[in-house]
């Protein structure tokens, strides 16, 4: 079995998020720049689902281009194969500020046909960064093989994974053929950390550059980047049970941190 | 401009972000269609969706469509576009709708900006806004293809406030059929059964000595269901042996950011706010009106926990109901 | 994933290879997920318990006698060892002991001195956390000066030798397999393997101990201790005397000078952390000058320390590295530490004194770390010496 995941380096989540002076993005001074928790697990899932390397089973560790730069995707990718990835493919982007997660997913996808077939792919649900949970469904779309996101849970029986969906109010089980696209929730695996070994083997494990024609212009492109308004002060809402219903207002048209 | 909406629902009954998009698509003026993708209940309240403003309603159902499935909605979706050829596609970004709009991106070939918070009209395009980081940044982008397509926040918009008429439900005739579908649902379980550790949860209810006794604990768990929290303790109450150490919160516990943090009968003793205080949203519930936990609460409430709980419940409940 | 990022304010992060930062990660995250998230680093030190078990997982991770080729140990530069004695410090002092006693003076020893057959019979279990190790060169009446070491061992006429003599201050004493000691013989001071469970040894622990409470201190008590002729280290020199121990020390006191850069980046991140989530007077504490003050002293110390301890491990991975270099940064960096730990405490309020925080902790274990291996005075007549070629602890 021939397993990729796909990984983006992020900025560390207790990073100080600052906005770069040209206003479009955020100022990568500073930034220390890590494996996405959501990826982290996908890579256990792979390397659990994949077994013993060898004999045409494999994990390939793929990252395109990213706004952290060549040297931080690469590290991720040996953060990956420290973490018992076989080999790692990366795509760099001369221009990645202001990518979008389309021109992204075409990039992976055109290096994933490249390779000599395969079977599972998975991506982190999300990136911390600009969490816009597209790149897995885009992929699988563009490589023309079902996607189940949200994933929590999955098992592979032959041709066939079965897989748990976190959706809305309720776990779907999913029965997918492969190959297939899978997105990763936290509850997938849990997060590795490499032994001191693995990270020296890491060393010698192969990254293999692949080269892709990126379009010139984004469909999508940040106009401004600012930093967030500023927190709701705090108050009292009022006293005792009769003030529940104007919290629960607030909750849901200020705060704006209920979904229902 | 000509705005298409995918209307998420639970059979038939729809999802109240996506009556915030048609409410939305309609202050921004032009004609508004909605589309329906479902079994065939979904169709029963689908005129309704006129009150909001949907000129229309295209409704794709079949027997087969009535479970979600991502890849189907999508190339229905993809193939009413194509035929209504609107100037922007709007959808709840529900968990649903996240997984079915970036799919539609693809098989368009456009560009798509999920979860937004803002959407307004401007020289004939969008505007939209959407926060980057978990909140810390937030980004005004354009998008440059056509349609536009856009997953818009839940209670990022309100309904509208005079409502309108019902709207002319049409079929749409299904370009794919159940053999096209390459992944299946067998199984359905009705709530998630394990709850979210606290470490990862989006919703923490935390209970303090305010409640007297662990036999007093199921009256926040109940509300921790409802609202579909997972339940933390401060250290006294662990300490006491009330709760188990696992769902400590605070400087020897979990630091847990989570979007909404409520903090009963909680005083707010440094080591509790050293675990918690980074939560998005903060509410305390306290009797104590000096307490400190009043110091780093988004909301409070000064009140007896043992009134206030059961009607955060209730409320909970009605507002599910919708 | 904790939220301990570690202090870097001149980005020497640069400085180090992907590998070394690697390590270091991994080692970060050990710490994180088996001492602190858990706890168990507070529940061993309040009731005074070594975390056995997690010898065997420090083995799995290859902590163990990191530097040393073949074995089963992994050929690690020094400023990697150091990067790992950092990070487990930043846990806490006796887990690096524990650690550093295992590596630097008992392996390195076996590794240095040892012939192959030694080398073959106790390192791969020792690189693998199975055999534990300790190091008997302190005695009761002879701390700073072991020259004057009472410990015998006499030639029993067979090639054998028989042991008698008590040790004194031996981190892993109680429940070490295997005991490195150091005994006067006919010819002069050599070293010996002693399987802890020879007749005649014995090793109790000392009790009461408020510092290292995570780890085993003990006596080493050896009384007509016969070992054979496999016990001695044939590579400890005579008649150079000290020499062999002093090459050990050398090793474990370099990775004290990294660790106590550990306990005051676990020190000086709950001070901060702590004054800028209390508020006094309706202003947070950090945004005292008082406090300010105390913070950034403990960051510039910090910082001094950490440019120490990169160099003098650069210096010993080109073989640059002299005794007194290492005294230096013994001298300086654990009492940096000791006074950062002061200062943290302090900003802690009477909230430090509590073992929910880890000031405290800190504080207490770094009297030990302070005192051993060489005190701070020792160390500083060390440098003396180099400075101005007078011995001034020789009468």
């Amino acid at each position: 079995m021939r397993i990729v995941v796909c990984l983006k380096p992020v900025p560390d989540t207790a990073a100080r998020i600052k906005v770069h002076k040209d206003g479009t993005r955020v100022d990568p001074e500073g930034v220390k720049f890590v494996l996405g928790p959501y990826d982290a697990r996908t890579i256990a899932k792979a390397i659990e689902l994949r077994g013993a390397a060898g004999g045409g089973n494999e994990v390939v560790a793929i990252s395109a281009g990213a706004a952290s730069g060549e040297a931080e995707a690469k590290k991720r990718i040996k953060d990956a194969l420290a973490l018992g990835a076989d080999r790692g493919v990366f795509i760099a982007d001369p221009t990645p500020e202001n990518r979008d997660p389309l021109a992204t997913a075409k990039a992976l996808a055109a290096a994933i046909k490249g390779l000599d077939g395969f079977d599972l792919v998975f991506c982190g649900r999300q990136a911390v960064d600009d969490q816009a949970l597209s790149v897995g469904p885009m992929l699988a779309t563009l490589l023309g093989v079902p996607c189940v996101t949200d994933a929590v849970g999955m098992e592979v029986q032959g041709s066939t994974a079965r897989v748990r969906r976190a959706a809305e109010g309720r776990t779907e089980v999913v029965e997918v053929q492969l190959p297939a696209v899978i997105t990763g929730q936290r509850d997938l695996a849990d997060e590795q950390y490499p032994k001191l070994k693995e990270i020296l083997a890491a060393g010698k494990k192969p990254i293999a550059d692949f080269k892709f024609d990126w379009p010139a212009t984004p469909a999508y492109h940040v106009v401004s980047l600012s930093p967030p308004p500023e927190p709701i002060a705090g108050k009292i809402v009022g006293k005792g049970p009769e003030a529940v219903p104007e919290l629960f207002k607030l909750l849901q048209s200020e705060a704006k941190v209920l979904t229902f | 401009m000509k705005i298409l909406v995918i209307a998420e629902h639970r059979g038939g009954k729809f999802k109240k972000g996506a009556l915030e998009c048609i409410a939305q698509a309609t202050r921004l003026g032009g004609e508004v269609v909605a589309l329906v993708i479902g079994g065939p209940d979904a169709k029963a309240g689908a005129a309704s969706l006129g009150k909001q403003g949907a000129a229309r309603v295209l409704a794709a159902t079949a027997d087969w469509l009535e479970r979600f499935n991502g890849d189907a909605y999508a190339r229905i979706a993809a193939d009413v576009v194509k035929a209504e050829k609107p100037d922007a596609v709007l959808l709840a970004a529900t968990l649903d709708g996240k997984d079915v709009a970036p799919r539609l991106a693809a098989h368009l070939d456009v560009g798509y900006a999920p979860d937004c918070t803002k959407v307004e009209a401007e020289g004939g395009r969008l505007k939209l806004v959407r926060p980057l980081y978990a909140g810390k940044a937030y980004a005004t982008v354009k998008l440059n293809s056509s349609p536009q397509l856009v997953s818009i926040r839940p209670n990022s918009y309100p309904l509208l406030e005079q409502e309108k008429g019902d709207a002319a439900v049409s079929d749409v005739a299904l370009s794919i059929s159940a053999a096209d579908v390459r992944s299946k649902v067998v199984e359905v379980e009705a709530a998630k059964t394990e709850k979210a550790d606290l470490s990862e949860a989006e919703i923490i209810v935390s209970g303090g000595r305010g409640l007297k006794g662990p036999e007093n604990f199921p009256l926040l768990e109940e509300f921790a269901k409802e609202i579909g929290a997972t339940v933390g303790a401060s250290r006294a109450v662990v300490d006491a042996g009330w709760r188990p150490h696992g769902d400590q919160v605070g400087q020897t516990g979990k630091t847990v950011a989570p979007n909404l943090y409520f903090a009963i009968g909680i005083s707010g003793a440094i080591q509790h706010l050293a675990g918690m205080s980074t939560s998005k949203v903060i509410v305390a519930v306290n009797k104590d009106a000096d307490a400190p936990i009043f110091k780093v609460a988004s909301y409070g409430i000064v009140g007896d926990l043992f009134e206030v709980v059961p009607k955060m419940t209730e409320e909970v409940r009605k507002l599910k109901k919708g | 994933m904790s939220d301990f990022r570690g202090v870097d304010f001149f980005q020497l992060d640069d400085l180090l290879s992907d590998e070394e930062r690697a390590i270091r990660d991994s080692t970060r995250e050990f710490v994180d997920r088996e001492l602190i998230d858990n706890r168990r680093i507070e529940e061993c030190h309040r009731h005074g318990e070594f975390p056995r078990d997690l010898a065997l997982k420090m083995g799995e991770q290859g902590y163990l006698g990191p530097t040393i080729e073949g074995y089963g140990c992994l050929g690690l530069n020094q400023v990697t060892y150091g990067l790992i004695m950092q990070e487990l410090e930043r846990g806490d002092s006796g887990v690096r002991s524990f650690c550093s006693v295992q590596s630097s003076l008992c392996m390195y020893p076996i590794y240095t001195f040892g012939s192959d057959e030694q080398k073959q019979r106790w390192l791969p279990g020792m690189a693998k956390g199975e055999l534990i190790g300790c190091f008997g060169l302190s005695e009761p009446d002879h701390g700073s000066d072991p020259s004057g070491m009472e410990t015998k061992a006499t030639p029993d006429g067979k090639g054998g030798w028989v042991l008698n003599g008590t040790k004194r201050w031996i981190t892993n004493g109680s429940i070490a397999d295997l005991a490195i000691v150091w005994a006067k013989t006919p010819d002069g001071i050599r070293g010996f393997i002693v399987p802890t469970k020879t007749p005649g040894f014995s090793a109790p622990l000392i009790e009461g101990k408020f510092s290292l409470r995570a780890s085993v201190t003990s006596e080493l008590i050896m009384e007509d201790c016969h070992v054979g002729p496999d016990a001695l280290l044939p590579g400890t020199v005579v008649p150079e005397g000290l020499k062999s121990p002093l090459m050990c020390l050398t090793q474990a006191r370099y990775g004290i000078v990294w660790g106590v850069v550990g306990s005051m980046m676990a020190v000086f991140d709950e001070a901060l952390r702590y004054t800028q989530q209390r508020t006094q007077f309706d202003r947070p504490l950090a945004g005292f000058q008082l406090v300010q003050e105390k913070l950034v002293w403990m960051h510039t110390e910090l910082t001094k320390a950490q440019l120490v301890s990169l160099r003098l491990g650069r210096l010993k991975d080109q073989g640059k590295c002299k005794p007194h270099h290492v005294s230096f940064g013994k001298r300086n960096n654990c009492w940096a530490a000791r006074e950062v730990a002061k200062l943290g405490r302090e900003l802690l309020g009477a909230n430090g004194v509590c073992d929910e925080y880890q000031v405290m902790r800190h504080l207490m274990n770094i009297e030990s770390v302070y005192t051993y291996e060489g005190t701070h005075d020792i160390h500083t007549l060390v440098l003396g010496q180099h400075l101005t070629g007078h011995a001034a602890f020789r009468g």
